[in-house]
């Protein structure tokens, strides 16, 4: 499948029906859903209708979007006004949205036609996708591999060619983790640059919508259009998108990079041998290397496993069968609630509502809840200190490349630790990319991890760029 | 009441109040009381997945209001999650504000000069409605439960007292001044019966010196009047319990209006732990001195002021006229009666007629202006329509609109000529010769008799002081 870049010419200048595009999505996603398991739901008739009105749009002389005709896939844990919204769970089981994420609308607004809903882990909680509740994606790359998650749906159906291009949501690498296994661009976005309005929430203060593509630069279009203020989301920031494309081939020179050890120790040789490599390529482009070493980053994880499930066992607590969703009879309302909730969750989501709820528990929250809001504090000033010295920080987006299924679901921790590289972007709220750069073990992609201050996004592109053309990708 | 033998109570209230915004807390949904049952709803006060909130500024300016009235300081704040379970909380949890509130410290000074402090006034959003059908009509036992989230997420302001209140007439007192004052910033309609004002009260008993005894808090108290016997009852069941040789076990009570008596809820070890928490959605609120200022400038004269200057300005404040100056300051009908007092009218008429029959009309207000008030009264004051007349035309420009003296006229409200009168009253002497001689023998109810016929017999149009005239030019 072409690039959003080049998909988006085409139908804007008449080469290419937005049609012709968005059937040439859903043959795929017809020949390879079953197999893959990215997709839960497909909008078949809502992609062509979205279609063909471009197609008449177009016709007609009038000026269409920069995403005009890019098919597009978005995480089910994104609202879409009629569609059903799962995150894959089964508490949502029936639910059909009546609004539409605001980063629904502005991809509507730039012309792409989204296709359908993606697999995900359980309302975002996990690292393989094998915890969705409608069973795991498979790694396009290697099917008897992880895709990553939570966002593998999203990164799957990039990979499979079922679309140029994803959204997926991360709170401690959601995004960066899949992309990196399914070898993609991969953006968390600074906090508040991209409204969260419409993302079913796991932990508020952390989950940040992004992209997913094949291309830096279609990551850079896509991060253009659902980015900027938002009125329905507080924590919006208050400017407008900011201009990301057009300073993607900035390039690297004058930049010190900081080669950060915590973001390296401890991952697979493969994966060390890439981020160094890596390193060399940006030296050779004019940057200047740093090492640094942020103790504090090792602290992120612990932290991380009790702000995130505090949040979400507030945030999750709304689905209890009242109003929408899956409702279970019992005696009476509480009863109503408990059985249904039993239900309705994953192991994963209970494991992580407990441990919250534990945390925030009176006795217990200065030990837990406010000790890790404490690290966050000092993480944030950790990278703080780390940008006096560095204008971007690189390391490794994960410890491994695409790991087998069932490797790691016996061990929650084993699990947990693929994201320990990708959290203190998520504490700190500052943005970080992974991009593919070689490949370890079995041939499969590894993922590069570059991390800058707030709002430096255009800086971190320009440098994802420098290493996709040296990988060879120009 | 007195409790005996030493016994003290001590009552803190906390006062809910919604506040009168055009819309919800969050979102843009009406906020008005009375609609369909969930109309007046949107995924944010529902709470659908991925919605947010976004705080309404009019509600912070009220709360600010409020908090200004108080003597408060205004503060940085920031809101919390109150987790808990309840079906009609959309998000199972409530946005309330906590360890920050916006409203620190303050006080209420009472009309007896008695002074309550208050601890914080703080912002927060109402649930929705429980409606439990069948079995015992709570929760527990119902056959069905419907839920109304029109009220979610209305706005809501909890004002806390201090532990200050010594006695149910002064929690009442309390109740009565900040419900005022709640009008007066237009932050509240005060309308208890509507459950726009919802008191807890908090009460402990101890004898007079002694520390602080073990309290219990009485929920849900709805009118001035309960709240007034809900604290008798429990503070005399805590002292019976004590002189009983008991002891007083901390828990939240809820109050019978019909039986007159509380009874346990819940006691403390089965109190939610509601795990609290800084609310990620939303930012800190900070209102900078500027905003601060201007809420202050746009500050109406609250209750205890506008009492100061209408109880200078009149000549004989006995009690019944004190209290109808309280209707007059509680409806903010001062500007009829300072008009009228600046117009000449005595200050009894100026009073009553406002705290009557403007009061008993309000929803029409806007058709009376001041000016056709005072004159109006001055035409009652002169003799030139009686009282019930005078009452006639102003409920007739509280309907309608209009001027008194065209209204008047065009009801044929014309004083009758003093010959007419005497003829009328020498004419009712003679058939009441009974009346007539226990009259002329000092019995001075009997006058309200004569009145009373002479009205019915002219329909109205005699003025009470003229056929009381007659009658003593006659005895």
């Amino acid at each position: 499948m072409r690039s959003v870049r080049d998909t988006a010419r085409d139908v804007q200048n008449g080469d290419e029906s937005a049609l012709s595009v968005v059937e040439e999505s859903l043959a795929q996603i017809r020949a390879r859903n079953e197999e893959l398991h990215v997709f839960l739901y497909v909008d078949e008739d809502g992609a062509r209708a979205a279609a063909n009105a471009l197609d008449e749009r177009i016709a007609r002389g009038e000026t269409v979007g920069a995403l005009a005709g890019v098919p597009v896939a978005l995480k089910d844990n994104l609202c879409q006004t009629g569609i059903p919204t799962t995150c894959s769970s089964k508490i949502l089981e029936g639910w059909r949205p009546p609004y539409n994420a605001t980063v629904v609308d502005r991809l509507l607004g730039a012309g792409a036609v989204p296709v359908g809903k993606t697999n995900l882990d359980e309302f975002a909680m996990g690292s393989s996708t094998e915890n969705s509740a409608f069973g795991p994606t498979r790694n396009p790359l290697c099917t008897s591999r992880v895709p990553g998650g939570s966002s593998g749906g999203s990164a799957a159906a990039v990979a499979a060619d079922m679309a140029p291009l994803a959204l997926g949501s991360d709170t401690g690498g959601s995004i960066r983790q899949p992309a990196a296994l399914c070898g993609l661009i991969g953006v968390k976005p600074s906090y508040g640059l991209v409204s969260r309005y419409g993302l079913i929430a796991f932990a508020s203060s952390l989950d940040q919508i992004g992209p997913l593509t094949k291309t830096v630069t279609d990551a850079a279009m896509a991060l253009e259009a659902i980015a900027g203020h938002d009125p329905l989301d507080s924590t919006s920031l208050p400017e407008p998108s900011p201009s990301l494309v057009a300073h993607v081939d900035d390039g690297v020179a004058g930049r010190r990079v900081g080669v950060v050890r915590e973001l390296i120790d401890g991952a697979d040789e493969d994966v060390v041998a890439s981020v160094e490599r890596a390193v060399e390529v940006l030296r050779d482009a004019g940057a200047t290397i740093v090492e640094l070493s942020v103790p504090e980053f090792r602290l992120g994880l612990s932290a991380y496993y009790l702000i995130a499930p505090a949040e979400a066992s507030s945030n999750l607590a709304r689905f209890d069968g009242v109003r929408y969703g899956l409702r279970v009879d019992a005696g009476d309302v509480t009863a109503m609630m408990e059985a249904t909730r039993t239900a309705g969750f994953g192991e994963e989501v209970k494991r992580r509502i407990m441990l919250g709820t534990y945390a925030l528990s009176a006795g217990y929250y200065d030990a837990y809840y406010g000790q890790a809001l404490k690290v966050r504090t000092l993480t944030i000033d950790a990278f703080r200190r780390a940008y006096q010295e560095a204008d971007l920080l690189i390391g490794a987006t994960t410890p491994s490349v695409a790991f087998e299924f069932g490797s790691k679901t016996a061990d929650p921790m084993a699990m947990y630790l693929s994201d320990v590289f990708t959290i203190p972007s998520n504490l700190s709220g500052e943005p970080a990319i992974s991009v593919p750069f070689g490949t370890g073990e079995a041939g499969l992609p590894v993922g590069v991890q570059l991390l800058g201050p707030g709002r430096s996004e255009a800086r971190l592109f320009a440098g994802a760029r420098v290493l996709e053309i040296a990988d060879g990708r120009p | 009441m007195t409790l005996g033998d030493g016994w003290e109570m001590v009552v803190g209230l906390e006062v809910h109040t919604e506040l009168k915004t055009k819309t919800k807390m969050f979102c843009g949904c009406a906020n008005s009381f009375g609609a369909e049952p969930n109309t007046n709803v949107c995924p944010i006060c529902l709470g659908l997945p991925g919605s947010l909130p976004v705080l309404n500024v009019r509600a912070v300016e009220l709360a600010m209001a409020i908090g200004t009235a108080l003597h408060s300081t205004i503060s940085p704040s920031t809101f919390h999650r109150k987790n808990y379970f309840y079906p009609d909380m959309p998000k199972d949890f409530q946005i309330s504000q906590y360890d920050l509130p916006i409203n620190v410290g303050g006080y209420l000074d009472l009309p007896d000069g008695s002074r309550v402090s208050i601890e914080r006034a703080h912002l927060e959003e109402d649930t929705g409605k429980s409606t439990h059908l069948g079995g015992s009509g709570r929760i527990h036992g119902a056959d069905r439960s419907l839920v109304d989230y029109n009220r979610s997420g209305v706005p809501l302001v909890e004002i806390v007292s201090g532990p200050d209140i010594r006695s149910s007439d002064q929690a009442r007192a309390y109740a009565a001044e900040l419900r005022g004052i709640l009008i007066a910033t237009g932050a509240s309609d005060g309308r208890m019966e509507e459950g726009s004002m919802r008191i807890d009260a908090n009460v402990s008993v101890r004898r007079a010196g002694e520390p602080f005894g073990t309290r219990c808090e009485i929920k849900n108290l709805n009118s001035l009047r309960s709240l007034g016997r809900a604290i008798e009852f429990e503070a005399a069941r805590q002292v019976e319990l004590l002189e009983g040789g008991g002891t007083v076990r901390q828990e939240t009570r809820h109050w019978d209006e019909n039986v007159g008596t509380t009874s346990t809820l819940r006691v403390k070890e089965d109190a939610d732990d509601y795990r609290y928490f800084r609310e990620p959605d939303l930012v800190d609120l900070v209102p900078d001195r500027e905003w601060q200022d201007r809420v202050a400038a746009g500050l109406a004269p609250m209750p205890a002021e506008r009492r100061a200057v209408l109880t200078q300005r009149l000549t004989d404040p006995a009690p019944a006229l004190l209290d109808a100056l309280e209707v007059v300051i509680d409806l903010g009908l001062d500007p009829f009666v300072l008009a009228a007092l600046d117009g000449g009218v005595e200050s009894e008429l100026a009073i009553a007629r406002a705290a009557n029959e403007i009061a008993g009309d309000l929803d029409e207000l806007s058709n009376l202006s001041v000016e056709s008030y005072v004159a109006t009264l001055l035409m009652e004051q002169s003799g030139e329509l009686s009282a019930t007349q005078a009452k006639t035309v102003l409920a007739e420009i509280l309907a309608h609109g209009g001027d008194p003296v065209s209204i008047a006229k065009s009801k044929g409200f014309e004083r009758l000529a003093s010959g007419a009168l005497g003829e009328v009253v020498d004419e009712l002497i003679e058939e009441n010769p009974d009346e007539w001689s226990r009259y002329r023998s000092g019995d001075e109810k009997l006058a309200q008799f004569f009145v009373g016929q002479v009205m019915k017999l002219t329909k109205g149009q005699a003025n009470g002081k003229d056929v009381i005239a007659e009658l003593q030019a006659r005895r």
